[in-house]
């Protein structure tokens, strides 16, 4: 059994955020994540830290939220953030409408605006369509959710929470109105947990749902996909936004060396086994392209989807207007007493919603110590550094050593670093697998999506003697599949040469698709 | 407009200098036909060496042939539109015959059991049905079909080849397999194959590299090493090698681009020519007129157009989108050259199946030239586009070479129809 004040469900930037706050209040919590931290909507946005302006027209509330949740990002995690502004752009043939009142709104809702000539808007932005009408100047900046999320997490540890990745939970078991015992198993070890705590929090976003259902209790989640896509290059300096009424394709933001195009907004039924599907990708190319027209010819790297955990309140309307505000929920009118779940809100307000999840949380416990995530810096910490863009190359070059050769050829990783970040899994308990070492690095990220490193450091792996048996093969198989989700919408031009490359090496000359029929090759050919 | 470009004529203009477009220029010269093939080479060197014919159908079925000309009887049931579906067996064992026949006598021989598929071992350690295989791969299908006790050699240093991983997978049904890793030429950097080839050729390299290997020896009766054996010597350092061992000896292609690849591109650009045989290799064809009389003039070169080619008759054989025959449009597919109408799937969505995997394989690998009996490329009505142009090779429609696993095969035996077409309709037409 684990001592723990209380269990938070879910490894996304809530959660990370929340065992943050909680530590920071000296309150011990547990993490646990199914999967691995930002498995879920957290590590599949558009990495945009909203200044507010999208949701002047809807949403005045999380429109001041984003302001000031931004504002103070800025100032207290600026390794996360890349303060790039933004442009809101019109074109021709806009709603003139909410171009006319777009300033007021702005200014209702305290969301600092500046006109922009569009000769100006275009040398600021020579991307930027001739056909653009209308600019305003905005706050908007880009946030890497990953770096975010593993720093939250990082401080947390540090402070005595405790995280369990790749664990699922099996059973919320309640005595007399509480929650008084969760079980949890590793998905791979299959060993049990067993957890006492005080306060359950669910933080489980998409899966909420599922999760209020082991406590008995049940609330309808909408499930909002969007779909966004990944350019080879950086096409702006800024975040550029379509000035427009909040709608599908009109946001492109920048992030190192690429931007990312989106979203969509599709209702699923499930938030398990979604794909970015190619009619949703063409119609984000088609309407961002309006706005910046070389985006009709671009080469592009990756598609990805994430499903947006919104609360349904009965409303039959389009999930646009849905509330992006988020709700903490106290299940004691339901009969559990010391169960919160905290489900809705976005990437920006992640820190607001931490901390009115963990005054509850202090309500609760009786602990009456204050919140001080909005006044105290995030620390950066060493966990999340391999994922820069950047960052590996230029350690390999600082070494020039020979014996450190390049095995992600795209994104420049050597060998070192596959071996550093195999040490650092182990430390985390974890295995260090091509999945665990892609999710915390570059490898795979470039232009040739995995082709030819996955087989490298799946050899590598083998002959440092990481994997055994036919565990490795598994793994690559896993990443092949994982990595194709992302590709099958962008195979044309190059991609489409590279992709066959793919099915040749792995299929034609490995014949992994016979291997992955179930039925075993090798009895066939002995 | 293009009257100072130096003009060549010949009787056949094949286009594309892949597996299949050099089978049709070598068939081609073989027929005594004047022949000049325009096109890049370099693709050739991502060929793992292996000679496939047909080792899966129907996909869908995963379904693997021991005796590939018994699968080739079922899918040319099934498909009534696959290129093999038209071709008929002994021309296809002709095509082979000549085909390997020049492999070998330019010092790159073969070795097949005619009515049986082998099963080879990859970098990986998964196995693949073949039908023909570089002598320096034979070994390893006797090694493995005898079970031997067997010491797979890995490098270290060379990218994407691990001994362990390769036994890893085969000792599930193959105990007596072992690995082992030494350095050679040295230790401490990256290794790349065309480097050990070249180390291995210098004085006592052979020797110095079985040197390593033999205290793991042990109980092997055979030894497996990743293909570093010479690049484009006939077998010298294979077999120095051997001898220095005192054992048999087996390659295993590494990742594409591999040697065995290069060993195949080398000896088409040597053996070409003397076979008489106008190469025009890393050129394209960039613009065609066809000619009153029946034929083409082709504008060639690299960027610019900076020489012609006028023929009676012409092969296609320009490969898929890798080989560049074929481009993907984010609206469709076209033919690069003749800008040809595309068999394809209906729109994008359907090109590719949401699981990389799928046993069905994906449908615009089923994507390329509708031809008519002849091998001719049909036009939008349904004619042949041209009287006497054939195509050959992976740009044809209604296969999916790299699931069914007849990639050369296809490519090779498609050439021969293709050519022996060409020959007919030039024949039929005055000269």
């Amino acid at each position: 059994m684990v001592e723990t004040q209380v269990v938070i469900v879910g490894g996304g930037v809530t959660g990370a955020g929340l065992a943050r706050d909680l530590a920071l209040r000296g309150v011990s919590c547990v993490v646990v994540e199914k999967k691995d931290l930002t498995a879920g909507a957290s590590g599949a946005n558009h990495g945009l830290l909203h200044g507010g302006g999208r949701y002047v027209g809807n949403d005045p509330e999380a429109a001041g939220e984003c302001a000031q949740e931004s504002a103070l990002l800025k100032r207290l995690a600026p390794q996360c953030i890349e303060d790039t502004g933004s442009l809101y752009v019109a074109v021709a043939g806009d709603d003139e409408n909410y171009i006319a009142d777009f300033p007021t709104l702005c200014q209702r809702c305290h969301v600092p605006a500046e006109p922009v000539e569009t000769a100006q808007a275009l040398e600021m932005e020579p991307a930027l369509s001739d056909q653009v009408i209308a600019a305003y100047a905005l706050q908007d900046a880009a946030v890497d959710p990953f770096g975010l999320t593993l720093d939250n997490m990082a401080q947390a540890c540090a402070l005595g929470a405790r995280l369990m990745t790749h664990t699922r939970l099996e059973s919320l078991e309640r005595d007399n109105g509480r929650i008084v015992r969760v079980r949890v198993r590793h998905t791979r070890t299959g060993r049990e947990t067993v957890l006492e705590p005080q306060v359950v929090v669910n933080a489980a976003g998409a899966w909420a749902g599922q999760v209020g259902a082991l406590a008995g209790i049940r609330f309808d989640m909408v499930y909002s996909k969007g779909s966004l896509v990944v350019s080879q290059e950086r096409v702006s300096d800024r975040v550029i936004h379509r000035l427009r009424p909040a709608s599908d394709a009109d946001i492109v933001v920048p992030g190192g060396t690429v931007s990312i195009l989106g979203t969509t907004s599709v209702r699923v039924a499930s938030p398990d086994t979604i794909y970015p599907e190619i009619h949703e990708i063409d119609t984000i190319i088609d309407e961002c392209a309006r706005m910046m027209p070389s985006l009709a010819s671009a080469r592009y790297i990756r598609a990805y989807c994430g499903v947006r955990p919104l609360l349904a309140e009965g409303s039959r309307r389009g999930d646009r207007t849905v509330s992006r505000g988020y709700h903490l929920i106290n299940h004691q009118a339901c009969g559990v007493g010391n169960f919160l779940t905290i489900t809705g809100g976005k990437l920006t307000t992640y820190r607001l919603m931490a901390e009115k999840t963990a005054d509850r949380v202090c309500e609760l416990l009786g602990v009456r110590e204050p919140c001080r995530t909005h006044v105290e810096p995030l620390p950066p910490s060493e966990w999340g550094r391999w994922t820069e863009p950047g960052k590996a190359p230029r350690q390999w070059v600082k070494r020039s050593d020979p014996s450190d050769w390049i095995l992600c050829e795209c994104e420049m990783v050597p060998r070192t670093t596959v071996e550093e970040l195999v040490d650092q899994i182990r430390r985390e308990g974890e295995a260090p697998t091509l999945e665990a070492v892609g999710m915390r690095s570059r490898v795979g990220k470039g232009p040739c999506q995995g082709n030819f490193c996955s087989q490298r450091i799946a050899a590598h792996l083998y002959q440092a003697g990481v994997y055994q048996g036919r565990e490795g093969m598994a793994s690559l198989v896993g990443v092949l599949r994982e990595r194709w989700r992302g590709k099958r919408p962008l195979l044309w031009g190059q991609p489409m040469v590279q992709y066959e490359f793919q099915e040749a090496l792995y299929c034609a000359l490995f014949s992994l698709d016979l291997e992955t029929r179930g039925r075993d090759v090798q009895e066939a050919g002995a | 407009m293009s009257g100072q470009l130096d003009r060549t004529t010949v009787d056949v203009a094949v286009i594309g200098a892949g597996m299949a477009g050099l089978a049709a220029a070598l068939f081609a010269a073989r027929r005594g036909l004047r022949v000049a093939v325009v096109g890049t080479t370099g693709p050739l060197i991502f060929s793992s060496g292996f000679v496939d014919l047909l080792g899966v159908h129907p996909v869908s079925e995963g379904q693997v042939w021991d005796d590939p000309w018994t699968g080739l009887d079922a899918l040319a049931r099934d498909l009534p539109n696959h290129p093999y579906a038209r071709l008929a067996r002994r021309d296809m064992e002709e095509a082979l015959d000549v085909f390997l026949d020049f492999l070998g006598a330019h010092g790159l021989a073969y070795h097949q059991e005619k009515n049986r598929n082998l099963w080879v071992v990859t970098a990986a350690g998964t196995l693949k049905p073949t039908y023909a295989v570089p002598w320096t791969m034979k070994n390893a299908v006797t090694a493995y079909e005898e079970k031997w006790p067997c010491l797979l050699v890995g490098l270290e240093g060379l990218k994407g080849f691990s001994a362990r991983q390769a036994v890893s997978s085969l000792q599930r049904t193959w105990p007596g397999v072992r690995s082992c890793t030494v350095a050679f030429p040295e230790p401490g950097r990256e290794i790349f194959p065309e480097q050990v080839a070249g180390d291995l050729a210098a004085e006592g390299g052979c020797e110095r590299l079985a040197e390593r290997i033999r205290p793991h020896l042990g109980d092997a009766r055979a030894v497996g090493l990743p293909a570093v054996c010479g690049i484009h010597d006939g077998g010298r350092v294979f077999r120095r090698l051997e001898t220095a061992l005192g054992l048999p000896l087996f390659e295993i292609p590494t990742m594409p681009p591999s040697l065995p690849g290069l060993r195949l591109k080398n000896l088409f650009e040597e053996a070409l020519p003397q076979e008489g045989v106008d190469c025009r290799l890393q050129h394209k064809v960039l613009g065609h007129t066809p000619l009153n009389q029946g034929g083409f003039l082709f504008d060639c070169g690299s960027q610019r157009p900076t020489f012609q080619i006028q023929c009676r008759g012409a092969v296609l054989a320009t490969g898929r989108f890798f080989g560049r025959g074929l481009l993907a449009e984010r609206t469709g597919v076209r033919e690069t050259v003749f800008d040809l109408p595309v068999v394809q799937p209906e729109s994008r969505s359907q090109w590719h199946r949401k699981d990389f995997f799928d046993p069905q394989g994906h449908p615009v690998n089923r994507s390329g030239l509708a031809v008519d009996e002849h091998f001719r490329p049909l036009d939008p009505s349904g004619r042949p586009a041209f009287a006497t142009l054939t195509a050959a090779g992976s740009v044809l429609a209604h296969h999916d070479w790299m699931r069914e696993k007849c990639g050369a095969g296809l490519a090779v035996t498609t050439a021969w129809a293709a050519v022996a077409s060409l020959a007919d309709l030039l024949g039929q037409e005055p000269a």
